[in-house]
């Protein structure tokens, strides 16, 4: 059995690992323990003194951190560097990265270093077996990698057999971030930046950097009023954000409705986009396609609006109310103001 | 200084606008349903290129895509809003591969027509969403990548300066040449189809497309280098066989469903019905949800 560990490339911006790499070392341990293997964590930056206090307590049993003034920020040559070098040394059998601009940027660099296989945008990582259909060969736990494909049309288990390791990038908010033992320890690696970057590797430059916090905060958001493409127009959203704001809500939308320019990237929902929990979410002119779905589906309340009574998001609404957004938004905006006090 | 450009596109089908007919009732995908259409980041990522052409004279834009003999149209479409031409690499041993089988073939096309300063691509494909393909063809070509580009600021020497759009804000970055550049869909639109291009290159056809032409047709486009849009196939790019198609794909595609969300007891309520919306937001009062 294949006992090599599992590994979670952790971001580190502003003196904090990224949201996205807690999730992914919280999903990490839970699997790294299905096969009896260690967790382990890769930092690569400048200043990383005490950022295992922040990873420990997600359950990594080794941090591996390689620290070099010219590692931050984030370039592409010099961070696959490390990544393919370390690996060929230690052999991981499962990386994980979040499927964010810098995952998205390392990954597929390392994968093809490595000839080994990625899938991107993961929404369930599951243990599982496999019999290759033509060889008869079977394999034994290996990483199911299951995405939404296809513009969401279809749902595909993806396995990489017989390479590693087996990579897999996930969006940030669709694995839970859950602290596995806040007293946890375990072993901090400090490599050698210089055995496994090269001079030749820092070739790219950054010249300039702004980086802006986002002002649009749907993930955390406890209400989310949602426009699809059904909405029709920038306009139309200007309903879906007054209803937001009397609810108290943030505005949310579909990809689609994003691609036809009725609203902003960062609204996006699903799975090219955040997915969210909201204690509410309300799903005006959505048909519900699955990537969509994907990325809402955990809501503890949905409201679908919809002129369409056959919408498919219907179908996981707990309360569909049939009609056009024009009508019905100002009536539960109405309807909120006299009855709230 | 003159460049030579390749810029990768990819003809996908149109997942935007998928139709009810999409999905066969097995649960494959009815490929025959959707459109075929060039996929839009390459689009985004054929003006930056052209821009390029533009300010340094003497430029060659190439187009180069990997599909089915009929994504010669992706060329075709490149060259009515201004590129020099292209090649369509195609071949029954190249199918079934994912991004890394792509990403080898593709990159040995490039090595193939050898002399290139920038290798400019979407960021993304709309049928697989991976963004794979970009950085995996710069580790092959062992040349540096710029992702996540929103525009080239600059080209000289040999270095280029591209403004790139992140999750997190904005950055620009300086790459010596040659480099792979991918380009957001938020970045500048493709300048519409040039309507005396579309005169002089509608009859630019692949050897399959002109195989297909009936012969008085095929006479008009006869010894006109110009009007040839390149087949190439796996053999010719020198392709290593076990890495191209299935067999050089690590990935494996296990199980392919449609999937069924459980569907919840739904209370449905009539828009138009004023005292179910009020009762309804009484309910969601009284319990909290909102208030």
């Amino acid at each position: 059995m294949d006992q090599n560990n599992l590994i979670v490339y952790c971001e580190f911006e502003d003196g904090k690992v990224a949201d996205v790499s807690l999730e992914l070392l919280t999903k990490g341990r839970q699997l790294a323990s299905e096969l009896g293997v260690k967790l382990e964590a890769l930092v690569i930056g400048d200043n990383l003194e005490g950022v295992e206090d922040q990873i420990f307590p997600y359950g990594a049993d080794v941090v591996y951190k390689v620290a070099d003034k010219r590692l931050y920020p984030y370039t592409s040559n010099p961070h696959a560097s490390v990544l393919i070098n370390l690996f060929k040394e230690i052999k991981p059998q499962i990386c994980l990265m979040g499927a964010t601009c810098i995952g998205r940027d390392l990954g597929p660099r390392v994968s093809s270093a490595l000839h080994s296989g990625l899938t991107a945008d993961c929404t369930s990582l599951v243990i599982g077996d496999h019999k290759d259909p033509k060889t008869g060969k079977d394999y034994q736990n290996l990483l199911y990698q299951i995405r939404p494909a296809f513009g969401g049309n279809i749902v595909a288990t993806i396995v990489n057999p017989d390479c590693r390791p087996q990579m897999a990038t996930v969006r940030e908010g669709v694995m839970k971030k859950e602290v596995f033992d806040a007293n946890h320890k375990g072993e901090v690696v400090n490599l050698d930046a210089s055995k496994y970057v090269s001079d030749s590797d820092f070739v790219v430059e950054i010249i300039d950097r702004h980086i802006e916090k986002s002002k649009i905060n749907i993930k955390n958001a406890p209400i989310i009023v949602a426009g699809g493409y059904g909405i029709g127009s920038k306009e139309g959203f200007e309903l879906v954000h007054e209803l937001a704001n009397v609810l108290g809500a943030e505005v949310g939308a579909t990809r689609a409705a994003v691609d036809a320019g009725f609203t902003d990237h960062a609204r996006q929902i699903g799975q090219t986009g955040v997915t969210v929990r909201p204690k509410l979410y309300i799903a005006c002119g959505i048909s519900g396609q699955i990537q969509h779905i994907a990325g809402m589906q955990d809501s503890s309340i949905i409201i679908s609006i919809n002129p369409d009574e056959n919408a498919p998001i219907n179908a996981i609404a707990d309360y569909v109310i049939t009609g056009n957004y024009e009508d019905v938004l100002p009536k539960l905006i109405k309807y909120y103001k006299k009855n709230s006090k | 200084m003159s460049l030579n450009i390749i810029v990768l596109a990819k003809q996908v089908p149109d997942t935007r606008n998928v139709g009810k007919d999409a999905m066969k009732e097995d649960g494959t995908i009815n490929r025959a349903a959707l459109p075929a259409i060039f996929n839009p980041e390459d689009l985004n990522a054929l003006e930056q290129a052209l821009r390029l052409k533009e300010k340094h004279p003497g430029s060659k834009v190439t187009m180069l895509t990997m599909g089915l003999p009929r994504a010669a149209e992706v060329v075709r479409e490149g060259m009515f809003r201004g590129a020099d031409g292209g090649i369509v690499l195609t071949d029954r041993a190249l199918g079934g591969a994912d991004t890394l089988a792509t990403s080898y073939s593709l990159a040995q096309a490039v090595k193939k027509i050898g002399d290139y300063d920038v290798v400019i691509c979407g960021r993304q494909a709309i049928d697989g969403d991976t963004a794979q393909v970009g950085p995996q063809i710069a580790e092959k070509l062992g040349i540096p990548q710029v992702t996540y580009a929103e525009e080239v600021l600059d080209l000289s020497d040999g270095h280029i300066t591209v403004k790139r759009r992140l999750e997190s804000g904005v950055e620009t970055v300086k790459a010596p040449l040659p480099c792979v550049v991918t380009v957001n869909g938020s970045a500048a639109e493709c300048r519409p189809r040039n309507a005396k291009r579309v005169m002089k290159f509608k009859r630019a056809v692949s050897p399959s497309e002109r195989a297909a032409l009936a012969p008085e047709a095929a006479a008009l486009v006869e010894g006109r280098d110009e009007l040839e849009i390149k087949e190439w196939g796996a053999a010719f790019v020198e392709a290593d066989p076990e890495q191209i198609g299935m067999a050089g794909s690590p990935t494996k595609v296990k199980a392919i469903e449609n999937v069924v969300f459980t569907a919840k007891e739904s209370l449905c309520l009539n828009g138009a019905d004023d005292n179910q919306i009020e009762e309804l937001v009484k309910e969601l009062i009284k319990n909290h949800t909102i208030g």
